[in-house]
């Protein structure tokens, strides 16, 4: 099975902590940090898994996954969204956007690789 | 005023402090004692020439036994039964004076929890508005969450990975060492922000809340800008001494001075203050200035009992200066149906009218607004609309127009104007 993850997120704390959670895990994790390159990079990295913040520099993970849910190469991608955010008008929009699971900080490790795994198994 | 029951016990207290029995102050007066036993039991009413003789008996004043206090209490009293009429409770206002006056304490009581009620009701709605739309508290907590979040994964990782070798262990006690002086930061500033918004008034979380508070603190009057010397090293000196913390507080600061400056020149305070009673168009067009200036000018008068709204042409509010009774909100947009927001749809032409804010006592005030270009005419360039809405209190106004402060904590429904529900139930539930 393809076991890559691409995780679009720019807190570098957060990015050293799930690499290392989910590569223990199995995957093989690639990292992005910016919202305005962020659909590029999803289409040349084609993961199996993509997992991307909201608040991100230049561009919000909303209008993101808006683009990527309207183009048919990434239309069913599993999409595991991270905010700190927990609002529910937050969780709204992004179930609105075609969100697969959305997950407010603070998560805990294994809450994140159990959501990747679930998310890769029903993909 | 009509002589309240509660003169009754002022008249006593006075007569006890005086070491007086109610037989001497009852002859003094020309009455009998047993019926100045129930004047002071507030069982009966008393008046004209039989106060002024008790007042003369005791020495004192005949307001010293009638005002005062009593207003107050009995206003406060009608305030809060006017409140439980809007829940469906009815207090029997037309005997206020009696229920004071036999049971002054619980009245006192009562009343006291009503204005304990209203200034909690006012914290509330403020504080959700400020949780809900302050972009600074807002990026406050999305640090302290991220914070928390890396922590807890690198300290999961740290506790729970048995074979985690040094060069990882290191990485890992290195993000804790990080985000633990993050999480220590964004906890001072939360607490700070916080701590501003339980004392109320005095919030200055924004670069705008710092120039209303520097102005309010001043009566939105400034001595300096009124001296016919006055120019922009006058303003430089003001924002200079002003204390405001930010640079985006002080440039706005000397944004707003200069405004006020050049107000002042073209409205001279003492013509424009003795002539200030006449409708804004009259003054406009006496004093040849703008119908903006005129407004923000009757809103720097000395003394004067008015509000003052600016807001651009998106809606949002680029200066307040608030009037009692007439919340403006700190953040996000306000009611669209003020007419300062009409102003803006109709630029140039004046928007007035008589609007009531809900609320336990209503409140009318006089809003008058018009929306102008800024900056000089110019055949190149779209122009760019800035309104303006004075604010005055207009208790006796025969009707008036319905708005409310900002959705989120307006009570009107049915409301043709709403865009989100309200914190607050409908008005009357």
């Amino acid at each position: 099975m393809d076991r890559r993850v691409l995780l679009i997120e720019d807190e570098p704390s957060i990015i050293e902590a799930i690499r290392f959670i989910l590569t223990r895990g199995g995957w093989s994790v690639q990292t992005h940090s910016d919202g305005v390159s962020a659909v590029a990079r999803v289409r040349e990295a084609r993961p199996r898994v993509l997992i991307l913040d909201v608040m991100l520099p230049g561009r919000s993970g909303f209008d993101i996954l808006d683009e990527l849910r309207a183009d048919p190469e990434t239309a069913s991608l599993p999409v595991l969204m991270l905010t700190a955010r927990g609002q529910a008008a937050d969780r709204e929009r992004a179930e609105r956007a075609g969100v697969s699971q959305f997950m407010s900080k603070p998560f805990s490790n294994a809450e994140v690789l159990a959501a990747v795994n679930a998310l890769a198994g029903a993909a | 005023m009509p002589r309240s029951a509660l003169t009754g016990s002022r008249i006593r207290d006075r007569r006890i402090a005086a070491g007086l029995r109610q037989a001497d102050l009852a002859r003094a007066a020309g009455i009998s004692a047993s019926y100045l036993n129930l004047i002071e039991h507030n069982r009966r009413r008393i008046g004209g020439k039989l106060v002024a003789d008790l007042a003369r008996a005791l020495g004192c004043e005949v307001s010293q036994l009638t005002e005062g206090a009593e207003a107050m209490l009995l206003a406060a009293l009608r305030e809060a039964a006017e409140a439980a009429g809007a829940t469906g409770a009815a207090a029997e206002t037309d005997r206020a004076e009696e229920f004071a006056g036999r049971f002054p304490g619980w009245a006192a009581l009562l009343a006291e929890r009503h204005a304990r009620v209203e200034a909690l009701s006012a914290e509330v709605a403020a504080l959700s508005d400020r949780l809900a739309h302050d972009p600074h508290l807002s990026a406050t907590l999305h640090e302290l969450l991220t914070a928390v979040t890396a922590i807890r994964s690198a300290s999961s990782i740290l506790s729970g990975t048995e074979d985690l070798d040094p060069a990882w262990t290191a990485r890992f006690l290195g993000i804790v060492a990080v985000e633990g002086e993050r999480l220590a930061r964004g906890a001072e500033a939360l607490a700070r922000s916080l701590g501003e918004g339980a004392g109320g008034g005095a919030l200055a979380a924004t670069p705008q809340e710092e120039v209303e508070a520097f102005l309010a603190a001043r009566g939105w009057h400034m001595p300096a800008l009124e001296a016919p010397d006055a120019d922009a090293s006058t303003v430089e000196a003001l924002v200079g001494g002003s204390g405001i913390a930010s640079a985006a507080g002080r440039g706005l600061a000397r944004e707003a001075l200069l405004t006020y400056l050049a107000d002042a020149r073209r409205l001279p305070l003492a013509a424009f203050a003795a002539a200030a009673e006449l409708p804004p168009g009259e003054l406009s067009e006496r004093f040849g200035a703008p119908l903006d200036a005129v407004l923000r000018r009757l809103a720097t008068l000395p003394g004067r009992e008015v509000g003052l709204v600016v807001a651009d042409a998106a809606g949002a509010l680029v200066f307040r200066r608030p009037l009692p009774g007439f919340p403006l909100p700190r953040h996000g947009a306000a009611c669209p149906l003020w007419p300062l927001f009409a102003a803006l749809s109709r630029p140039a032409l004046p928007v007035g009218a008589v609007v009531e804010m809900p609320g336990p006592a209503p409140r009318r005030v006089r809003a008058e607004a018009i929306a102008m270009p800024l900056g000089p005419p110019s055949f190149s360039g779209e122009p760019v609309f800035r309104a303006t809405m004075l604010l005055t209190p207009a208790p006796g106004a025969a009707s008036a127009r319905p708005v409310g402060p900002t959705c989120r904590i307006c009570p009107r429904e049915p409301c043709r104007a709403r865009r989100e529900p309200s914190i607050l139930g409908p008005a009357g539930r």
